[in-house]
């Protein structure tokens, strides 16, 4: 064999100092196009993209409980005894709850109560989606993100993920907890996770969702904030608008007026 | 070949013995392997024909829960009679097939098969 200890060191050096420049190299390639947000530019145009606008004014110091009750009844969600079984879907918290970091020592005395409702905020980028092992819950193309609960393996990494507590485990069974069940939906079963689906099943019929529809003072908007004339767009061009935890940059599609 | 005699009635009732699954239902009427099925209430036809549904309806509801949840793809087209079915096990297959005890439990009974539909999907929709 030719070739000195020297020469061997030589090669050895200039193959781990090239290797090591690719490397170096992927490791600073920027982000593709679509992973950057532009604030103000709406993504997609021309696709449905469904979302919602919640009013805080109109919310503020009312009983927002009907609102609640029209979506759970409608989605057999059951009414769960011990506090850590709780099954929630939509629910309201105050307004430091729902807005970490942006409340402070002043904030009107309405907005202190239980007057936020908070639900899914179906995310442009949702969290719960990128760590589901099993696809059981993924983002549909109109931006709705669902469960597929016959997917759904129970493993509990979607309701870790998620920076809302939007998620909810079913620790027991909950059929016997639904006070009346509604044949037009199924209910779950033990060891799953289940959340608000914007009513994707009234959605299919032509019908707005249940909050909203139970809304009677238009405190709650929902509709396709792809069309420019959309009332939701109209709400969100005339006054000024925050989402939920924007920091994280999940993108969130319930949007506030405050 | 020493004690042939003794081998081969050996053999002959071994076979008999490992075969008696075949004779015992050879003797006996295939009636009494059948089941008898609750007729739908209404409706001429199912989504596809009956001897089809009859093998294959599990397949047929897999699909449409793939294709509603993933695809929120909800309306059948039933070759059939050309109408337009909304792709339900409880709202579309119970409607006419109405008690699941009687019609869907008696023939996984039988086949010994525990599909987990029913843990969510509602069992008796009209509430009987």
């Amino acid at each position: 064999m030719g070739g000195s200890r020297r020469d061997f060191l030589k090669t050895a050096g200039a193959s781990l100092a090239l290797l090591g420049g690719l490397s170096a190299e992927s490791l600073a390639a920027p982000l593709s196009e679509g992973e950057l947000f532009r604030p103000g530019e709406p993504l997609k145009e021309g696709n449905v993209r469904w979302a919602m606008v919640v009013d805080l004014k109109k919310c503020a110091g009312k009983d927002l409980s009907k609102l609640f009750e029209a979506c759970h009844k409608i989605h057999n969600v059951p009414d769960m005894e011990r506090e850590k079984d709780k099954i929630k879907w939509i629910w309201s918290e105050p307004f430091g709850h729902a807005f970490p970091n942006q409340e402070h020592e002043y904030v009107a005395r309405p907005y202190q109560e239980k007057t936020v409702p908070v639900m899914c905020n179906h995310c442009e980028r949702p969290p719960c989606v990128r760590v589901c092992p099993t696809q059981a819950t993924f983002k549909r193309e109109d931006g709705i993100v669902m469960m597929d609960m016959h997917r759904c393996i129970g493993c509990r990494y979607c309701i870790v993920a998620c920076p809302y507590g939007s998620r909810s485990f079913n620790w027991r069974n909950p059929r016997p907890y639904i006070k009346e069940i509604n044949p037009e939906f199924p209910t779950r079963t033990k060891g799953v996770v289940e959340k608000c689906n914007f009513c994707a099943e009234r959605i299919a019929r032509g019908k707005e969702p249940a909050c909203v529809e139970a809304c009677t003072d238009g405190a709650l908007v929902f509709d396709d904030i792809n069309d420019p004339n959309s009332k939701v767009r109209q709400l969100l061009e005339t006054r000024y608008s925050i989402r939920r935890k924007p920091v994280l940059g999940t993108m969130p599609h319930v949007f506030y007026l405050v | 070949m020493y004690d042939g005699g003794k081998i081969i009635t050996g053999l002959v009732i071994f076979l008999i013995l490992i075969t008696f699954p075949i004779w015992y239902n050879l003797a006996n009427s295939p009636e009494q392997n059948t089941i008898e099925l609750e007729k739908p209430a209404f409706g001429e036809h199912c989504m596809k024909d009956k001897e089809w549904m009859r093998a294959n309806h599990m397949d047929l509801l897999n699909t449409w829960r793939d294709e509603v949840v993933r695809e929120g793809k909800r309306t059948y087209h039933n070759e059939l009679d050309g109408q337009k079915y909304n792709k339900s096990l409880s709202n579309t297959c119970l409607h006419c097939h109405r008690s699941k005890e009687k019609f869907c439990d008696e023939c996984h009974n039988f086949m010994g098969v525990t599909p987990y539909c029913w843990d969510c999907h509602i069992e008796n929709p009209r509430g009987i």
